[in-house]
């Protein structure tokens, strides 16, 4: 069942614009960890765009995401400098340790696991990201010091 | 904060905090740039606000965390002025160490100053370490200055001077006058004359327009923007209201990328602030003009750069480039004339106006002129920022700032301009740096990423890498770049992998001239660059990987063997363990063997043997 | 209305201002083959197979005929090397990705290409994107229930969630429309079924012949302000 007042309370911050848009997907992004179906449609009536639009726009940006994410949000960076530091196989040892292909999250949802173009901090490669949290010179033996300190 | 209502006020104001400030008195400024922030600044700031009350100096040192101070390799950096001390790679351990020795017994930690890596000899000033020397900084000068957050610092540091000066008494014209004779170029990519634009969008008949800071730094390999949105954020604003007030704008908008969540609070933060004193708003200091920005976040789309596309995002619609004409200059934000520049062109405009065109002209190539940012990372010793004048040669970057290739290994090549750029071989090191020289190589200039490669890297995984990254972030919208990266992509898997052809190479030729000539936007005009400088440049290492199946950089793991050296194993397990397909095996505590059958080839166990006993070949 | 005088493979010609090249061209019988244009909706420049060159030697480049705005004085060539060149990769990459298009086959084979030298990652793909049927859906239709979605490695034309859409009137405008007819388009026993929801198709109140859905008929009737039972009536009937 959806909860209506919890998208209010983030509708009622726009004017409704069709230009509000991509802020509102990006407020239900960060609240719900994902764009739900049903939130969707409001949107598209409330702004009165069509819901094609919104699907589209959902679908076109990568911080979007139409199935639900976990708690942690981990993201390993393959920007030029990771890449050449090791960004892929920091990215596939995270990955088997998780048990998931980037994209994905675990069954027990828990953590999500993405990749990003870059994040900036390319001095420390390679670089991954926990939520709002640096892990800088990444190796693969810390692979699992970092993963532990955000299991249950 | 009280609100300014006139220029007198602001005089008056910026008279009275500096009158409050000592020039002479201790301050510890903690680096929380893009580099040093991932290396724990925080907590080593929170180390010294800790120790400083134990030990009695609140209120008497000021302790402040501020924008990058440039030689991230060597985070995390704290700065002590007024003596100028450098201290690196301090850690929360170090704090109370540098509070007892240096800003209460007056003396320098040795061992915390910078150090040659060959000579030995230290260097305990800013000025006196070599990554510093032959820098020019304009744009990133107040970053490891002023408190990012506090817009005081920026006022005392003489901020907001030029708008004052421009509104007051400059004309539009006089502004884009001023900005086209300092011969400005976009500092985004392609170079265009700033000046240029503003005065073709003035042109346009119109009451409302618009202008943009395009803050959506994508390319892999730079964090110059994001250094200065987060570290100067009131230098943007100044500029887009310079810009506002020359080409008759009222509404700026600054568009941000999500994955700087710093740079997006930062800025937020400081549009509040000027909103809050009077600097931003309706009829500024009473000077009749109005002008306001609004932050706009991307959403995670590295063609949102390209100026067509982020309009369309602001506009809340999906990232996808516009033919042109018209020019956002004459169609832009909501089909209104605007103005698009990035980060840096912005924070250079204050400058411009107040020390005059033909001092920033005087910097610079005949036909590039000021300074330019890099962000120098990969193989290079001293990774971080710099800020040179335009025409300083590759090897000055690399080599004297940088202080050249890490484990005595070899230089190959640089790669500059993100994915749109090339890779330059050694043979150009002695290039100047600026837009003609490096598009004569067949790189470009782009934001300014500098990615330094060794003899450690396989240029063809290089190239391979970038049309991967392009592949998925091409908006698809027209043919040659959707089904040209589409087809680059799995022609370069091929080779890489050990399925080349010797046609391989002119085929990929053959889209990268079509790509190049028939894509609709810049991305997919430039996304060839990567492809074409690596065949001219290295092509003996694409025919190596094509004809004898081998890479010689031991980068791509399908032509790579992993054998264990039963010498150096130790039989610690370590390889077993981490062996996703458990290839590895062997009787306890003897060493181990890898099963090629089963192995494939991902090199994790190489990366975790502390012996050196993965051989690859 | 003023007129702009231009050069077209060499040839001076004047025509109203606002015209666009792929317009001047036409003009002048010059036959540039095109993929995603249409003179009833809004040119996007996707295709990429109407371009053509202009400038002075050596300062050429190439730029979309169906959108770029004729020029006082600009030298345009329809048919360069340089033209011909990027007329014939991009068609090779559309052969790859739609192998099965006839459309594409004989735009190649005209070129003289009978076979992509690129890999064809789906055999049975028709779809070029080139996006006409988005854009009669939301131009000409006025329903917008079909969009792209995703970037360049998914890129597709889908109704949201690749679910029945509402906001589908069955109309069948995107299938009529298609180049290379991709949009699977089913009409039987009274019913028509598209982008997978099936819609009861009214029959004419006078000779029995079936019309067309009820969704589109009442889309009719919304459009005109008539009331839906004026289009109970085919129109051979009326």
């Amino acid at each position: 069942m959806m909860d209506v007042e919890r998208l209010e309370t983030i509708l009622t911050q726009y004017e409704g614009y069709p230009q509000d848009l991509i802020p509102i997907l990006q407020d239900i992004q960060d609240q719900y960890h994902y764009l739900p179906k049903d939130e969707l449609k409001v949107v598209a009536q409330r702004l009165n765009v069509p819901l094609t639009k919104v699907y589209s726009v959902a679908t076109f940006y990568k911080m979007f995401s139409l199935v639900p994410k976990g708690r942690h949000e981990l993201r390993v960076c393959l920007g030029t400098t990771c890449h050449l530091k090791g960004g892929q196989r920091l990215l596939e040892s995270v990955s088997s340790h998780l048990g998931i292909e980037p994209g994905y999250t675990t069954a027990d949802m828990q953590f999500s696991l993405e990749t990003v173009g870059c994040l900036g901090s390319c001095a420390q490669a390679p670089v991954m990201m926990v939520d709002d949290k640096y892990y800088a010179r990444m190796t693969i033996d810390k692979v699992t010091k970092v993963l532990k300190l955000y299991k249950e | 904060m009280p609100k300014i209502e006139s220029v007198d006020h602001l005089t008056e104001y910026r008279r009275q905090i500096r009158a409050q400030r000592d020039p002479k008195q201790q301050q510890v400024l903690v680096c929380s740039g893009p580099g040093c922030l991932p290396l724990g600044s925080t907590e080593v700031a929170q180390a010294f606000q800790e120790e400083m009350q134990a030990k009695g100096l609140q209120g008497k040192v000021i302790l402040k965390s501020t924008g990058c101070h440039g030689l991230c390799a060597h985070g995390v950096r704290v700065l002590l002025r007024p003596q100028e001390i450098a201290y690196e790679k301090v850690t929360p351990e170090d704090v109370p160490e540098v509070v007892e020795t240096s800003l209460i017994g007056g003396k320098v930690v040795e061992r915390l100053v910078y150090q040659d890596p060959v000579s030995g000899q230290t260097a305990v000033h800013k000025s006196e370490v070599p990554f510093y020397q032959g820098q020019k900084p304009l744009v990133l000068r107040k970053l490891d200055e002023i408190d990012p957050e506090s817009l005081d610092d920026y006022l005392v540091v003489g901020g907001y001077r030029t708008m004052r000066k421009v509104l007051f008494k400059m004309s539009p014209e006089e502004v884009i006058d001023a900005v086209e004779r300092s011969g400005l170029r976009g500092r985004g990519g392609a170079g265009f004359l700033t000046g240029r634009k503003w005065r073709l969008c003035r042109q346009v008949p119109g009451e409302m327009k618009f202008v943009i800071c395009n803050g959506d730094e994508g390319d892999p390999g730079a964090f110059m923007d994001r250094a200065v949105m987060e570290g100067d954020p009131h230098a943007i604003i100044e500029g887009m209201i310079v810009g506002g007030y020359a080409i008759g704008a009222h509404q700026g908008y600054i568009y941000v990328r999500h994955e700087y969540p710093l740079a997006v609070k930062r800025l937020t933060q400081a549009v509040a602030q000027a909103r809050e004193f009077g600097l931003l708003g309706n009829n500024i200091l009473r000077s009749g003009f109005d002008f306001d920005i609004k932050i706009s976040q991307g959403s995670g789309a590295f063609v949102c750069g390209e100026e067509t596309a982020l309009i369309a995002s602001i506009e809340g619609n999906i990232g996808e480039p516009m033919p042109r004409p018209p020019y956002p200059a004459q169609k832009g934000l909501f089909g209104m004339p605007t103005v698009i520049n990035n980060v840096e062109t912005w924070a250079n405009v204050p400058e411009i106006i107040n020390m005059g065109a033909e001092w920033f002209a005087a910097l610079g190539t005949e036909k590039s002129k000021g300074t330019k940012v890099f962000s120098l990372v990969g193989a290079v010793n001293h990774t971080g920022l710099v800020e040179v004048p335009m025409g300083t040669t590759l090897r000055q970057i690399i080599f004297e700032l940088g202080g050249g290739i890490p484990g005595g290994r070899e230089f190959k090549a640089v790669q500059t301009g993100g994915p749109s750029g090339g890779c330059i071989p050694k043979q150009f090191l002695d290039l100047p740096v600026d837009y003609d020289s490096l598009q004569e190589v067949g790189s470009i200039m782009g934001s300014g990423g500098m990615i330094v490669m060794d003899t450690t890297s396989c240029m063809v995984d290089v190239a391979r890498y970038f049309i991967s990254f392009l592949f998925e972030e091409s908006c698809g919208k027209c043919t040659p770049c959707r089904e040209g990266l589409r087809q680059l992509l799995n022609i370069l898997n091929d080779i890489t992998s050990g399925e080349g052809k010797e046609e391989h190479i002119s085929l990929m030729e053959e889209i990268c001239t079509t790509m190049a000539s028939a894509s609709l936007c810049g991305l997919g005009q430039s996304a060839a660059n990567p492809v074409l400088t690596t065949l001219k440049y290295f092509r003996a290492e694409y025919e190596a990987h094509i004809r004898d199946k081998k890479c010689p950089a031991l980068v791509c793991r399908p032509l790579l063997t992993y054998t264990i050296d039963p010498e150096a194993c130790t039989a610690c397990l370590a390889c077993v363990r981490e062996c996703p397909v458990g290839a590895i095996s062997g009787p306890k505590k003897e060493a181990q063997r890898i099963d090629q059958d089963i192995c494939i080839k991902c090199g994790r166990c190489h990366d975790v043997c502390q012996f050196e006993a993965i051989k690859v070949e | 209305m003023e007129e702009v005088g231009l050069l077209i493979n060499g040839i001076y010609l004047k025509v109203p201002q606002g015209y666009t090249l792929l317009q001047a061209a036409q003009q002048l019988g010059v036959d540039i083959p095109t993929l995603c244009y249409h003179p009833e909706l809004p040119s996007e420049g996707n295709c990429r197979l109407c371009v053509v060159e202009i400038g002075e030697h050596p300062r050429t480049r190439l730029v979309n005929s169906c959108t770029y705005p004729v020029e006082p004085g600009l030298n345009v060539q329809t048919h360069s090397e340089k033209v011909l060149q990027a007329r014939r990769i991009t068609l090779e990459l559309l052969l790859a990705r739609a192998p099965k298009a006839k459309l594409i086959q004989e735009l190649a084979a005209e070129m003289g290409i009978h076979e992509s030298r690129f890999k064809s990652e789906d055999p049975y793909e028709l779809c070029i994107l080139c996006g006409l049927c988005v854009r009669t859906c939301r131009e000409i239709v006025g329903v917008s229930a079909i969009s792209m979605a995703n970037r360049t490695p998914g890129k597709l034309v889908t109704t949201p969630f690749l679910e029945p859409s509402d906001a589908c009137i069955g109309c069948g405008s995107c299938a009529f429309v298609c180049p290379t007819e991709v949009i699977p388009y089913i009409e039987k026993d009274g019913k028509r079924i598209i982008w997978g929801r099936e819609f009861e198709l009214v029959r004419c109140n006078i000779c029995g012949n079936y019309i067309a859905p009820m969704a589109q008929l009442e889309h009719w009737a919304k459009l005109t302000g008539e009331p839906v039972e004026h289009y109970f009536v085919c129109r051979d009937c009326r």
